[in-house]
């Protein structure tokens, strides 16, 4: 019996029914097919806890949602004295817990001029979609092949059709893509003069992190420039001190236009996210502030989190972590390697941002479900299955960092098994 | 309407817990990188930090003694010098770092550090503490938190950061040495409890010590001192004069090993005090000792005011003129722990009293040391072996300092004991160890021991470096089947690309 008091379920399996029920059948089948049986029930630092009550260390971190690993207890504490004072706070007025955060957000983005706030990562991204082609006047949107931006309604149609083109949503007189590290695509895409935007994760999560070729974003910035395109970083996956650097825009020496940021902005807590612009591209905020309106953006509850988020972040402790962190499973991977070098054939690596590719065009769901086997929790990119996406925390600890490591080394020989497994059945 | 108190209209995380435990996080990092590190790099760093401790002796002594108010500035000169360049030279022929073979006993002995040494600092000796438990850490691949005493936190501070730098700059890790800037007690208790500590070092107060071995880590605390001194009738009296007031006077009795009481034999003790007079002390009246007593012990406990303060700043205090004086000596006739004059007195005033032989010496040690002072030092100014002996066997100190003042001679600087800001008070004090803290003690060691018997031959263990051993190669690899013959032969390529990428890998990480 698992009483939650509001609502109970008499077993895991009563959940899953409930689920399939009412919730999202695909999805639920989708992960017991895989061999995944996971449903989250308590959450605590990097620790995950499957409803059976078998305890998983978190490397996906949903994308770096819990940067600061769940449930961070200065975090937590933070948002229980916010609720003390504050609500969600009324978007029409000016606020002080907005205005707060927009002057912090402001200080640490160098070139920018405004933070405008939203819910979420899509959210987001449609105002930086929307303040570009308000400062161009121009319709057109580029993309990466593969990039992800979020599942909105401008910001689905930048990305993999499978998600848009079910819900007809897909665009394609207005949205172009190019492959990622393809500078010449890239210029003969804005040479027409009639982008509005190129968005553009710093690096590609969802496409399994493959990293920009040196120079890569500040030649695509100078080409932006140079055909009248706003650079839109988002930021999403890689900004909050993930690739080494607040923001990874910096880390690759880049001025974009706008940036997006989102996921780990809410520590996990309270959702929220920014759009954070430069003078051009936020002048309709001098001009009709009322342009774009939500309820649930900018929430103040969000904002407080979010100050307390960005302040952790720029402690010397954190920095200093994230050094230790990329630093041993740069050393770490190397010698996963060389000992598994049969199946585990690249890494692919910025800061505590990292994909790890295996021999097999499945390969990262074999691995996912060994590690998982393992008592490690990491998800392969969905739109390269070859490559897992392996995410640890900014907080990470030596000692959690090592057990990750052993796990790894361990839970290899079952990735191999299953691997050669599919291969035969192939 | 903005409102009227100070208070803020939202309350906030305390984040100081928050901040120390990264510190303690960041002190892992270190100390792990620090267990990779071979004798040589270890060494230089070692030198590094305490060439940058020796520079700032001086500007430290001077700072210490500003911030604390306790000592004299030429003694802790002497004690920051010892506790850097000193005792590096003293151990730089020992290796803490290196496997040991012994052969003889088919042993192989690996050295592990601790990890993180939390280490309390006290007001009295902090920046010499601070030094010394350091170095020892250092010496011995820990990573070390500094966690000074709230009255001594800026010069400690001051004194962490030169450390760090050099240390930084020789080759150590980030985080290698760090200090917790703004301790307070709920902050310390907190830390010392968590789990990424390793060990404590606890020198301080009793309040502390027992906080630090209630934590649930490997903590050494060490207890308070409180030492007798016997002088018996086959001294040298002038000479054991001399060294008990400049033992008395050394750094205004700062020392815990300092002097407390002295046990005269009777039928010299009218001579010792005229030596004592003439080395520089100042014999109280009676009515002098009933005001020094007065002025050093409050209802509510010792006058912490007068710790570390000059004989003569004492005296005007208590109402007398001793202008000149190294120390102030109390006459008691009672030697039991309601006179408080025997009892602890970081201060340079000294108890004076006689006893008729050594069964009365004994049992006044006995007595005084009752209250406080267990496992600590005693001293014993004798040229008769079974007086020492017995004297040693009767009375419940760890260290006994013969014909030498107990100041820099149970610490170790004036004897051949480990030279030591840290005193171990053993089980009788409240303490897991009874030596002076050595960097011994850092680290312990992973045993390999072969089968005894004689058909066992023992390996040969010579020019194997734990941290640098041949790597074992990478598994078989599984050779996968695949259906057509032209994609299995592309796959072939690509495995043998691969293979061959993989060992110029494996060369490439195995240098
Ligand atoms: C890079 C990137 N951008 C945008 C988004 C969309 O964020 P959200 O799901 O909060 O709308 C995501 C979500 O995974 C993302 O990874």
């Amino acid at each position: 019996m698992y009483d939650y008091g509001l609502f109970r379920y008499e077993s895991k399996a009563d959940l899953l029914d409930t689920a399939i029920r009412y919730w999202n059948p695909d999805k639920t089948k989708f992960w017991q097919k895989l061999g995944v049986d996971l449903v989250i029930d308590r959450r605590e630092g990097y620790f995950l806890y499957d409803m059976s009550g078998r305890r998983l260390i978190d490397l996906h971190l949903n994308g770096g949602t819990y940067n600061f690993g769940h449930r961070h207890p200065e975090l937590v504490e933070t948002l229980k004295y916010a609720l003390d004072y504050f609500d969600m706070g009324n978007h029409w007025f000016p606020s002080v817990a907005r205005s707060a955060l927009a002057e912090e957000l402001v200080g640490i983005s160098p070139g920018l001029k405004y933070a405008v706030f939203g819910a979420g990562g899509a959210e987001a991204v449609e105002i930086a979609l929307k303040s570009a082609r308000f400062a161009t006047k121009r319709r057109r949107i580029l993309s990466i092949y593969k990039g992800y931006h979020g599942h909105s309604g401008l910001s689905v149609a930048t990305g993999d059709d499978r998600f848009s083109k079910i819900f007809l949503a897909d665009r394609p007189e207005e949205f172009e893509q190019v492959p990622f590290n393809d500078l010449a695509a890239m210029e003969r895409a804005l040479s027409g003069r009639d982008v509005a935007a190129l968005i553009i994760e710093t690096i590609p999560a969802t496409y399994g992190f493959p990293m920009p070729d040196d120079g890569y974003l500040p030649a695509c910035k100078a080409l932006c420039q140079k055909y009248g395109t706003i650079y839109i970083a988002d930021e999403v996956q890689t900004g909050l001190m993930r690739t080494g650097e607040m923001w990874g825009w910096q880390s690759y020496g880049v001025q974009p236009d706008i940036y997006v940021t989102a996921k780990g902005l809410s520590g996990g807590l309270y959702p929220i996210s920014a759009a954070v612009v430069d003078e051009r591209c936020g002048d309709w905020l001098n001009i009709d502030g009322a342009a774009h309106i939500t309820t649930t953006g900018g929430a103040e509850l969000g904002c407080i989190v979010a100050l307390k988020v960005l302040e952790m972040l720029q402690r010397p402790a954190v920095v200093a972590n994230v050094a230790a962190v990329t630093e041993f499973f740069a050393n770490g991977m190397a010698e996963m390697m060389r000992r598994h070098g049969d199946i585990f054939s690249g890494v692919r690596q910025k800061g505590v941002v990292l994909g790890l590719e295996f021999d097999h065009p499945e390969g990262a769901v074999h691995v996912s479900r060994a590690l998982y086997e393992h008592g490690v929790w990491a998800i392969f990119s969905s739109l390269d299955k070859r490559v897992l996406q392996f995410k640890p925390g900014v907080l990470l600890s030596v000692d959690l960092c090592e057990e990750i490591l052993d796990r790894f080394d361990a839970a290899m020989p079952r990735a191999r098994e299953l691997m050669h497994a599919a291969r035969k059945a192939a | 309407m903005p409102h009227a108190a100070n208070e803020p209209l939202m309350k906030v995380p305390d984040a100081a817990l928050e901040r120390g435990r990264m510190l303690l996080g960041r002190a892992r990092w270190a100390a792990s990188r620090l267990a990779q590190m071979d004798r040589a790099a270890i060494q230089r760093i070692v030198d590094a930090v305490a060439e940058a401790g020796h520079a700032k002796a001086r500007a430290f002594a001077e700072a210490a003694v500003r911030e604390t108010g306790y000592g004299v500035v030429e003694h802790k000169v002497m004690k920051n010098e010892a506790c850097s360049r000193g005792l590096v030279a003293l151990y730089r022929g020992e290796d803490f770092v290196s496997p040991r073979i012994d052969a003889e006993r088919k042993i192989v002995e690996l050295p592990r550090p601790a990890g993180v040494v939390f280490a309390l600092i006290p007001v009295t000796n902090p920046v010499a503490t601070v030094y010394f438990k350091t170095l020892l850490a250092l010496m011995t691949r820990n990573a070390v938190v500094l966690s000074p005493h709230p009255g001594a936190k800026g010069v400690c501070t001051e004194a962490a950061h030169v450390l760090a730098a050099a240390a930084k700059a020789a080759g150590a890790p980030d985080g290698a040495i760090q200090v917790i800037e703004e301790p307070t007690i709920p902050l310390i208790e907190a830390l010392m409890r968590d789990e990424r500590v390793d060990l404590i070092v606890a020198t301080g107060g009793p309040a502390v010590v027992k906080a630090a071995y209630r934590s649930g880590n490997p903590a050494m605390g060490v207890g308070p001192g409180n030492a007798p001194v016997l002088v018996d009738d086959t001294a040298d009296v002038t000479e054991a004069a001399k060294r008990i007031v400049a033992s008395k006077s050394f750094d205004n009795s700062i020392l815990c090993t300092n002097e407390s009481t002295v046990l005269a034999y009777a039928s010299i003790a009218d001579r010792l005090l005229a030596a004592m007079k003439a080395a520089g002390a100042h014999i109280c009246t009676p009515a002098e000792t009933e005001k020094v007593r007065a002025l050093l012990f409050r209802d509510d406990g010792f006058n912490t005011a007068m710790i570390g303060k000059d004989a003569a700043l004492i005296a005007k205090e208590a109402g007398f003129s001793a202008n000149g004086a190294k120390i102030l000596v109390t006459q008691v006739t009672l030697v039991q722990p309601e006179e408080k004059l025997v009892r602890e007195k970081l201060c340079p005033v000294l108890a004076f009293a006689r006893v008729d032989g050594l069964d009365q010496a004994i049992a006044s040690a006995r007595s005084m040391m009752r209250r406080s002072g267990k496992g600590h030092t005693a001293g014993v100014h004798s040229k008769r072996e079974a007086t020492i002996l017995a004297f040693a066997a009767a009375v419940p100190a760890l260290r006994f300092a013969v014909n030498a003042g107990c100041s820099l001679g149970a610490s170790g600087f004036e004897t051949h004991l480990g030279p030591s800001m840290t005193i171990g008070t053993g089980f009788a004090g409240g303490s897991s160890i009874g030596d002076n803290l050595t960097p011994h003690h850092f680290v312990h060691f992973a045993r390999v021991a072969y089968n005894k018997a004689a058909s066992e031959t023992f390996g040969d263990f010579r020019g194997l470096d734990p941290l640098d051993l041949p790597k074992p190669s990478a598994p078989p690899r599984l050779v996968a089947s695949t259906g057509a013959a032209g994609e299995a032969d592309a796959d072939a390529l690509r495995r043998e690309l691969r293979r061959i990428i993989l060992e110029e890998l494996n060369a490439v990480l195995a240098a």
